[in-house]
């Protein structure tokens, strides 16, 4: 066994302490016609072919791509240090800090982590961590359920879809409702929630609303009308969800500023690779009003017997561990080590550093869509935006597989990852971030033109 | 500073002065932002720490010479599996062509990625006698969920609406009965026998044409395997329910049982116990859900598949909709599966049997060290990778409790082990060495327990007062609790000219 300890002369004396002959009667409880035969895997791989074996399937994947995929996960520049810290053993090896005295380490980096989290989204308490964006929407959605012994949440049409059927997912159990706020589709709002359709939602006094779940910037890479969605949710006694990406909360208002009573998102683009869907950190926050509702760990502050401050998990009456059956979450696991790397990222580049990134990304968006523009693929949409939106692209799929081809990742597909919404369908959603280059710019931009029209391409 | 001094450090934002730090990232043009309109941005920038690097390092690194961890000692935690997390793993999770991998790649440009999750996925389907697997839930208790919505699916399916209960064992994890719960189910709580076991007359009288499933974890949380496992499961699809197995104890296990073969028609893996990924201080996880043919049309989308030509691709959006739908975005924590292959790999099938076998044989050997010295409240019998020791004679005698030998290891330079866990067990610890640990961290920490004991009988204050040699003693959880500090305040924002 590759990271086994024991010697034979080992195994021999610690069976005789036993007072057996073999490991095999320490399993002679196991009824014999439930014991299984040997696993049909392959033999064990010493450690110098295992890692080329793993190079080789990590060779298999193309990441030399000039990239222009967003759509949720973001590529940014991580500071050297954020994995260097990552890697120590400390962190990474440690359990949950049930034991608090030797778990300081981790329980002040996550108080630091809620607390950095809560400036970012200017709001009250943040949780230790959940799963990934999607999972955190889910949660805040089912909060909104709780809080106003209601069972009808609205989200809009223009929150990320995995995080929409994550959602419907989690509500499956509980009798509750999750419904689509449609989208504008034209004008100079297309793209954005209708709020129109969300006041006659609204208004169906049979079916009070729980919650209404809106994100900034929306999947579309479109600015919302935030403030205005959380004055109509507030006046129909429904609470607010604001679905955030924290890095464009750098220059973009929090949502403690405009109302929310939660907010929900991905942490990844702080210092997370993206590592093919995950580990990913879902970050989620809410009103001091709430605490109550939030589920997933909490640390605070607070002393030990001799005054000393020190940090501890937290009105630990709302978990699975001490209420069982009634507690707000199953929730157990969480994603500390990603919490960590997101509070590292966040120290290391501070608040003006984090400013640039969320600025250098617009700029750079904005090179983007001139060039795309002037190689024949305008937006779709004429809103406002941050660093992500829409292209159209006769033939999108088509365009999209032959730039492939080229060394270029343009974008997400919408007519494959929208399929049910025809006003997508020539739809290509580009991104651009403080690493994309001018360079790559030039090229998809050149490599687009060419593209578009094949039956004139001599390459 | 670590060796020497006060170890505690100040926070982050005590430790930041605004003009520090910068010169990571370079300056945005100044009119980047002109075309965002003006009632969408932030007024007031986030109050951030601001420091320099070599401040920001010292910080995290000071701060996590504060943590016990697997790298730095022996870590007894019962139900936790906290074995060696080995580095070529973490090497592996970092190569460019696994990090780097966008989730929404095409499939064209993630055929290394798609092949490791197909053939881990086929991997752990031969490890637990299951049809398939899905490796898309985030955390046991996501594939807790995930498993139990599946049932729920099953059911309804076959117009059998009147299911609404799920029998749970009172040694369960929490995570059982809080899943039942969010999947829309009521818990039944079914007691244990007197042998620790699963009562047989019990469940026998709980089960029934409500029941939907009924949960259990084998080996038990006692560290016992069910022996009469085939029987409960023919009493249980007798009734019309389906069996869900609990995979936290699976390290016990491998190569021995295989519960999709026993009659089992889902379970979750937790790959961060059984297939050694880093706990990360509390995360991050996965946890795979194998299944039966019964409930194979409701695995989430999106699977993996592989075609007639050997090439790999993700299921689209909505080509199977029998399935529950999505447990979260994107395919799963695949850079902790790239770790659990590495596991898997690395031990082979040969392997990960022994690796069952010298957890069981460590587990069995601390038992018995310490049998005298603690109560064994399920007597002689031999556990599986883990067992129930009890302080409540000691306590009786000597009014010290099982938290305070816990804490009075730490002085001796241990993790405690789990304790008060299964709720069952009055003054329980539960110790899991792990198969990873010489016979000498064995030996030293039984020492170590059996000093403590008598240390109980000859100078209990001692032992009442520990840890003595923490970074900090014993914490004042009740004003946390009641006066929660969940966030640090003071700060101003940061409004300085940037320092670069």
């Amino acid at each position: 066994m590759p990271y086994g300890p024991h010697t034979p002369a080992d195994r021999a004396r610690m069976l005789a302490t036993i007072g057996v002959d073999s490991v095999d009667a320490l399993f002679a409880d196991i009824p014999e016609s439930l014991r299984a035969g040997r696993l049909e895997l392959p033999g064990p791989e010493p450690e110098l072919s295992l890692a080329a074996r793993l190079q080789a399937l990590a060779g298999r994947n193309r990441v030399d791509l000039a990239s222009f995929l967003g759509a949720g996960v973001y590529r940014h520049y991580t500071p050297a240090a954020v994995d260097q810290i990552l890697l120590r053993g400390e962190w990474y090896t440690a359990y949950t800090p049930y034991q608090p005295e030797i778990s300081q380490g981790t329980l002040q980096s996550i108080y630091e982590y809620e607390s950095l989290m809560a400036e970012l989204v200017a709001m009250d308490v943040v949780s230790a961590s959940h799963y990934d964006g999607a999972a955190a929407t889910a949660e805040a959605a089912l909060m909104t359920c709780r809080a106003t012994r209601r069972e009808r949440v609205l989200v809009s049409r223009a929150v990320h879809r995995h995080y929409r059927e994550t959602t419907t997912t989690y509500f499956l159990g509980g009798g509750l409702a999750v419904e689509e706020i449609p989208l504008i589709a034209t004008g100079p709002d297309a793209g954005t929630t209708d709020l129109g359709a969300l006041e006659r939602m609204l208004a169906d006094q049979d079916r009070p609303v729980a919650g209404v779940v809106a994100g900034q910037p929306n999947f579309l890479g479109l600015l919302e009308p935030m403030a205005e969605i959380g004055r109509l949710a507030h006046a129909a006694g429904a609470l607010f969800v604001a679905v955030v990406e924290p890095v464009s909360l750098a220059v973009l208002a929090p949502p403690g500023a405009y109302g929310a009573d939660i907010a929900a998102g991905e942490g990844q683009p702080l210092g997370i690779a993206p590592q093919y869907g995950g580990p990913y950190l879902g970050i989620l926050a809410s009103t001091d009003a709430l605490v109550r509702q939030i589920p997933g760990r909490l640390v605070g502050m607070t002393t030990d017997l001799d005054g000393q401050r020190a940090f501890v998990m937290t009105m630990r009456a709302r978990e699975q561990d001490i209420r069982r059956e009634k507690a707000a979450s199953n929730i157990c696991t969480n994603q500390a080590l990603l919490a960590l790397a997101a509070s590292v990222y966040l120290t290391t580049i501070g608040p003006h550093g984090l400013k640039d990134v969320a600025a250098l990304g617009a700029a750079r968006a904005a090179e983007l869509e001139t060039a795309l523009a002037a190689a024949g693929a305008p937006r779709l949409h004429p809103g406002p935006y941050l660093n992500e939106f829409v292209v159209r692209v006769p033939d999108a799929p088509a365009v999209h597989r032959r730039l492939l081809d080229r060394g270029i990742l343009a974008g997400l597909v919408l007519a494959e990852a929208e399929p049910d919404d025809p006003s997508l369908a020539d739809g290509l959603l580009v991104c651009a971030t403080e690493v994309t280059t001018e360079d790559e710019i030039a090229r998809f931009a050149t490599e687009l033109a060419d593209a578009r029209t094949p039956g004139q391409v001599a390459s | 500073m670590s060796v020497t001094g006060k170890r505690l450090q100040s926070t982050i934002f005590e430790k930041s002065s605004p003009g520090r730090g910068g010169g990571k990232i370079p300056h945005a043009p100044a009119d980047a932002l002109a075309r965002i309109p003006a009632a969408a941005r932030r007024q007031s920038p986030p109050a951030l720490p601001e420091m320099n690097e070599p401040e920001v390092v010292r910080h995290y690194v000071n701060l996590s010479q504060l943590n016990y961890a697997v790298d730095t000692g022996f870590y007894p935690l019962g139900s936790c599996t906290m074995k060696w997390n080995p580095k070529l793993n973490e090497w592996a999770a970092r190569l460019p062509g696994f990090a780097n991998l966008h989730p929404l790649a095409p499939d064209a440009v993630a055929q290394g990625t798609l092949q490791l999750l197909w053939e881990l996925e086929a991997a752990l389907a031969e490890i637990s006698g299951m049809r398939a697997v899905t490796l898309q839930p985030a955390a046991g208790a996501q594939g807790e969920l995930t498993g139990i919505l599946m049932i729920r699916a099953y059911h309804r399916e076959r117009g059998d609406l009147d299911r609404t209960e799920v029998l749970v064992p009172d040694s369960s994890h929490g995570t059982n009965p809080a899943t039942a719960t969010m999947a829309g189910f009521t818990t039944v709580t079914v007691p244990s026998a007197a042998d620790g076991g699963v009562d047989l007359d019990a469940f026998t009288a709980a089960l029934g044409p409500r029941t939907a499933a009924v949960m259990i974890t084998n080996p038990s949380t006692l560290g016992l395997f069910e022996a009469r496992i085939g029987e409960l499961l023919d009493l249980v699809h007798g009734a019309g329910a389906l069996a869900y197995m609990d995979g936290a104890n699976l390290n016990a296990i491998l190569g021995r049982f295989k519960p999709g073969q026993a009659g089992f028609d889902v379970m979750h893996f937790n790959v961060h116990k059984t297939f050694s990924t880093p706990h990360g201080g509390g995360g991050p996880g996965a946890g795979p859900v194998g299944v039966g043919t019964s409930l194979l049309p409701y695995l989430p989308a999106p699977r993996v598949l592989r075609e007639a030509d050997d090439t790999f691709r993700l299921e689209r959006p909505g080509e199977r909709p029998s399935s529950i739908g999505r447990m979260r975005s994107f395919v799963g924590n695949t850079g902790v599966l790239v770790r659990a292959y590495a596991y898997i790999r690395a031990h082979g099938g040969s392997g990960l049997r022994e690796v069952s076998d010298d957890a069981v044989l460590a587990a069995n050997y601390l038992r018995v060290r310490l049998a005298g010295t603690f109560d064994e409240p399920y007597g002689d019998r031999a556990c599986k990778h883990e067992f129930v020791a009890s302080a409540s004679s000691i306590k009786k005698a000597t009014g010290v409790r099982t938290l305070d030998i816990a804490k009075r290891l730490i002085d001796y330079g241990y993790h405690p082990p789990t304790i008060y866990f299964p709720l069952i067990v009055d003054e329980g610890m539960l110790i899991e060495p792990t198969e990873t640990e010489t016979i000498e961290t064995l030996d030293a920490f039984a020492d170590a327990l059996i000093a403590i004991a008598a240390e109980a009988r000859s100078n209990p204050q001692l032992v009442l007062d520990a840890p003595h040699d923490a970074p900090v003693r014993r914490l004042d959880e009740a004003t946390a609790a009641r006066h929660p500090d969940l966030r640090w305040r003071p700060m101003a924002g940061a409004d300085t000219p940037c320092p670069d």
